[in-house]
């Protein structure tokens, strides 16, 4: 073989197959092999190289007939969290040890119907509820950067992320609720982009939060996740929460010129437990991007520092009715008991680990008789604050640029962040704001610490402007040189 | 006042009742899927993945269940609120397969409105209606096909339903079952829901407490879930209230509480309790951005309104000189007034009133059939009201002719023609019988001219009777007059 | 505003989740780090604020009224863990 298949973008990959360089099946052939090398990393809880062949076959076959689609050959791997038809999907979680579903998400449809391949599916925290990965049913992941003690890949997308780094898959799909794609792909090098809010339909994809929950890519550069998202985005009658608005080619404002774009840096984001390396890069971004041409402007988003507080009132609430369907009756893992009630407390109890049964009782507890004015009306006040502030920074800047997570990735068992949730909640601070306010945000690598552990950036678009996005974080890119891992 | 008085040694106590209605929208799919809302098919055969609860499965609002609330929120005099929200009301029952129902809270579809009850002493009565939402219904669960196991069927999970909430107005027993009646009879009348209370369409929950004459505010109340007849309401309403008296006489205190009716005995039993009280933990819900209806959209269901009971009666009592109790025996039922109206349309409506009221209905109560079934046809019924207003025939004679018409679904012209019915007119004709029976009778003549003009009615019998009952009874009449003196 | 223990009972019992006896002092103490940790939004002025709820400010769209879907009991039941005759299966349960 001429160089390893497995480097590849998903742009070169597809020239490749385009030019007959290689096959689909050879590509798959050689992802296959490196997903079966790769084991160690923990990324994939699901292996489905029967059906990426299979695929792959037909794909070659339209390849032959010129009759190739957009992401023909392509394999990915998919969160855990999206319903594969006749695949088994059990969000990471065992109370759906057994689950397979018989629908297929709109999302990994899409992707389907576009020629790409499934190498199988990918690990993730429980429900997507952690920034670690840690509390995934199937164990940790395994950051493929770890050096003498192993790292966190990140949460809850880490599968997605880490086989992204280690090229045990050309791409992935990930979801973010509160920063679940961006997060991991900043601590494992890797690009991810959570769309605006009603861009890709949830139709299909397990819900954690719905009306934070989105789906978008995690890949190798910012070119990749423009070549998935549009592949994934798209109205969907069946979600009543998808936007009816037509899909840009995210690819063609690559590399277009950023002069006199303005990039918001907001002042209440120097927060305390900012890593001084990141703050460093952040400063060193901001300057790229200014001698390119853009201005840099001082904005403030005032509410800010309410988001954790807000978004850990919100997304609890709403898990905890959005997860009451698993009860052992209709599928997933049941426990008996002498009574139906016993049958579901044994069910739950048995079937949910501890940071998912966490959320469910808070967000039971913030929504009940006496409380839901103190804690989840207001959290949805404070919500509406958060987004007004983003709309009006948007009235003095066309992008705004933060630091993704305000460390690196940290070791896999860290005592500070198993004594206290809050801890671990932390991580979020710079993704969740976001999150609230449906807004399109990218993380994309910067550089390496002095450990030689990858940082991101994140770069956030108003609604719906996910141009301005790709715009600046491919120039962002190309200044920034990062060496990708794989 | 028509209000019900329990009256005990020291007090009297009067009764405060309040409804909620569950009405099954008529539709073809399911509120949230398209899974067909057919009644009777192989358990979890009209399932959606959506209905099931499936992990990732999303609920889309069908127009249909909209259009049918906003009409049902017009049929109530009430107000159509053009923004409303979906809520999620948690709570874990097993043929509940989200662990929630998708309903509205805050913000209902339709506000206050009201409807007029007639009762029984002949005066009418307001009932406020609080509110009005949609929701999804649940599935069911049977509980008696093996002993220690409960079998689940979702079928009927998320066929949409309205919720009609009254307020606490009814004071008697029969006042609440007037309103049920004259509430199927709205729904009816609009094709919303078919309220068929037996088969569960409609579904009612009654909530009661009592009071001291004169007494201000409210006392605690209780609530009885899924009474499901109008008789089994009004027993449920008065049994609970004489309950509640006997705890206050006797010194004690009600509990706010949530008890079952026992359709044998007629009483209400507390359900058992649970360790902590229920917190539904309503929330909006994400999944349903919040509906917001414009004018065009009301306006369009405002065009499709029918004349409902109510009006129609009025019409009825004004229009066609119906005595008010026809008319409200007439308007109950649409397909009743719906039928009168065909029947009676040029002619004298009042004596196709009576047609209807009489032998018409006698007639469908002896075969045990609805009026869709009768085989007199409503055109048919209007001929025969002709044909004795045309004095073509008697009324007697049509009583024969309307069993005929029972008997073979024929049009009367065509058995008065074919049977020789026809009554005679000619003068002549009646005048040859009648000097035939004058003549055939003398010493009745001889009577009759001696002072018993009751033999009147004999002579008339006789002419008749001669005549095969055809002959005109008024002609017979003068003309006896005429040859007895 | 801070849970006691009874408080953790009840909010297990409407979770549907058990929790050990010996372990509700734990919940109730990681359960009050996070009520007060959250009480910060407290210092926030909402007065002005409407509630969000949908933040793309979507509008309900309406489905027509036909039947697309259903006729797949199997598909349905394919997950149960019991099943019989078509039903899911489940104990029995007590009124």
């Amino acid at each position: 073989m001429m160089t390893d298949l497995t480097e590849l973008t998903i742009a070169e990959a597809r020239e490749g197959l385009k030019n007959k360089k290689f096959s689909a099946t050879e590509l798959n052939k050689a992802y296959i092999a490196a997903m079966e090398k790769g084991r160690d990393y923990n990324a994939y809880v699901t292996e489905t190289p029967e059906i990426a062949l299979a695929q792959a076959e037909e794909s070659d076959k339209r390849y032959l007939s010129g009759q190739a689609k957009d992401l023909d050959g392509i394999p990915l791997g998919i969160k855990d969290l999206f319903c594969t038809q006749n695949i088994r999907t059990t969000a990471c979680s065992k109370i759906l040890d057994n689950f397979v579903p018989p629908y297929e998400s709109t999302v990994t449809a899409h992707l389907k119907d576009a020629g790409a391949t499934f190498l199988g599916k990918l690990n993730m925290d429980e429900f997507a509820m952690g920034g670690s990965n840690e509390t995934s049913a199937f164990g940790p992941v395994k950051n493929p950067w770890s050096k003498n003690i192993p790292l966190v890949a990140g949460g809850s997308s880490g599968g997605s992320a880490a086989a992204v780094a280690a090229g045990i898959c050309a791409g992935a799909t990930g979801t973010d609720t509160g920063g679940s794609i961006r997060q991991p792909s900043a601590y494992c090098g890797v690009t991810g982009i959570k769309p605006s809010y009603g861009r890709c339909s949830r139709y299909g994809i397990m819900a954690f939060a719905s009306s934070l929950d989105q789906a978008g890519p995690i890949a190798k550069d910012v070119r990749d996740c423009a070549i998935l998202l549009k592949n994934m985005a798209g109205f969907d009658a069946k979600d009543s929460t998808s936007v009816d608005a037509i899909v840009p080619d995210f690819e063609k404002f690559l590399g277009a010129d950023i002069k006199g774009m303005k990039i918001g840096i907001p002042k209440e984001y120097r927060v305390e437990g900012l890593d001084a390396e990141v703050a460093a890069y952040w400063d060193k971004a901001a300057d790229m991007l200014k001698a390119r041409g853009a201005e840099i402007v001082e904005i403030s988003l005032p509410h800010t520092k309410y988001a954790l507080a807000t978004y850990y009132i919100i997304a609890p609430a709403e898990a905890s009715s959005n997860l009451a369907r698993y009860d052992g009756l209709r599928y997933g893992e049941r426990v008996n008991g002498k009574s139906l009630d016993d049958m579901y407390i044994n069910s739950r109890t048995q079937g949910f680990g501890k940071e998912v049964k966490r959320r469910i009782m808070i967000g039971t507890y913030v929504l009940s008789a006496g409380y839901y004015d103190a804690y989840y009306l207001k959290a949805q006040k404070v919500r509406r604050l958060i987004w007004q502030d983003f709309r009006d920074a948007f009235e003095k800047c066309d992008v705004i640029l933060t630091p993704t997570a305000p460390t690196a990735a940290f070791a896999i068992g860290d005592k500070e962040m198993q004594k206290n949730p809050i801890t671990m909640w932390l991580n979020d601070v710079y993704t969740v704001a976001v999150s609230l306010a449906g807004l399109p945000a990218m993380s994309l690598p910067i550089g390496l610490n002095k450990d030689g552990l990858p940082l991101g950036m994140q770069l956030i678009g108003k609604y719906l402007d996910e141009e301005s996005v790709f715009k600046t974080a491919s120039t962002l890119e190309k200044d920034a040189a990062f060496k990708r891992m794989k | 006042m028509s209000g019900m008085i329990i009256e005990t040694a020291n007090n009297k106590w009067e009764i405060i009742c309040g409804l909620e209605i569950h009405c099954q929208i008529i539709s073809k799919s399911k509120i949230f899927s398209g899974a067909s809302t057919a009644f009777g098919a192989d358990a979890n055969e009209h399932v959606a993945f959506v209905d099931a609860g499936m992990p990732g499965m999303l609920p889309t609002l069908n127009k249909m269940c909209v259009r049918q609330a906003v009409k049902t929120g017009l049929g109530l005099n009430a107000k159509i609120n053009k923004y409303s929200e979906f809520s999620r009301k948690n709570y874990f029952y097993a043929d509940l397969p989200q662990g929630y129902q998708i309903t509205q809270f805050l913000y209902p579809i339709v506000g206050e409105g009201r409807v007029t009850i007639d009762l029984p002493d002949g005066s009418a009565k307001d009932i406020g209606i609080e509110r009005m939402h949609i929701e999804q219904d649940a599935g069911k669960s049977i509980h008696d096909m093996a002993p220690d196991k409960s079998f689940i069927d979702l079928n009927r999970a998320g066929v949409g339903l309205m919720e009609i909430v009254t307020k606490p107005d009814f004071r008697a027993p029969e006042e609440a079952g007037e309103f049920l009646r004259k509430l199927r009879s709205i729904l009816r009348y609009l094709g919303t829901c078919d309220g068929n209370m037996d088969e569960g369409s409609m579904r009612c929950d009654v909530n009661v407490s009592v009071r001291k004459v004169g007494e201000d505010g409210y006392r605690t109340r209780c609530e009885m879930k899924n009474v499901n007849s109008v008789k089994f309401v009004m027993q449920a309403i008065e049994n609970e209230a004489r309950r509640h008296v006997e705890v206050y006489e006797n010194g004690g205190k009600i509990e706010q509480e949530t008890r079952k009716f026992d359709p044998t005995s007629g009483l209400t039993k507390p359900l058992r309790k649970k360790e902590f009280a229920h917190d539904y933990r309503y929330f909006p819900e994400p999944d349903l951005p919040p509906l917001v209806l414009d004018e065009a959209f009301i306006e369009d269901v405002r065009q499709e309104m029918v004349e409902l009971p109510d009006a129609k009666k009025a019409r009825f009592v004004k229009d066609l000189g119906l005595t008010k109790y026809d008319a409200a025996v007439l308007c109950e039922n649409k397909e009743v007034a719906d039928f009168f109206e065909k029947a009676s349309g040029g002619r004298d409506a009042k004596k196709v009133a009576n047609w209807m009221m009489g032998d018409f209905f006698a007639m469908l109560k002896d075969k045990k059939i609805s009026i869709e079934e009768s085989p007199v046809s409503a055109e048919n019924l209007g001929k025969l009201v002709d044909l004795i207003s045309q004095n073509i025939i008697s009324g007697k004679i049509a009583k024969d002719v309307f069993a005929l018409m029972v008997e073979s679904g024929d049009n009367p012209e065509k058995i008065v023609e074919e049977k020789g019915l026809k009554q005679v007119t000619d003068s002549g004709a009646i005048e040859a019988i009648v000097e035939k029976v004058i003549a055939a009778n003398p010493a009745n003549v001889e009577a009759y001219k001696g002072g018993k003009t009751g033999l009147m009615g004999w002579f008339v019998g006789q002419v008749m009777k001669e005549s095969q009952g055809k002959a005109n009874p008024a002609m017979v009449n003068a003309l006896l007059k005429e040859k007895l003196g | 505003m801070t849970v006691d223990a009874d408080m953790v009972r009840k909010i297990a019992f409407l979770s549907h989740l058990k929790i050990e006896e010996d372990k509700i002092a734990e919940t109730e103490e990681e359960f009050n780090k996070i009520l007060s940790w959250v009480a910060q939004l407290n210092e926030v002025n909402t007065e002005a604020a409407e509630p969000l709820v949908s933040v793309n400010e979507a509008k309900l769209r309406l489905r027509d009224d036909e039947v697309t879907d259903g006729n797949q009991a199997e598909a349905v039941l394919a997950n149960a863990p019991q099943k019989e005759y078509g039903y899911f299966v489940v104990p029995k349960v007590v009124e």
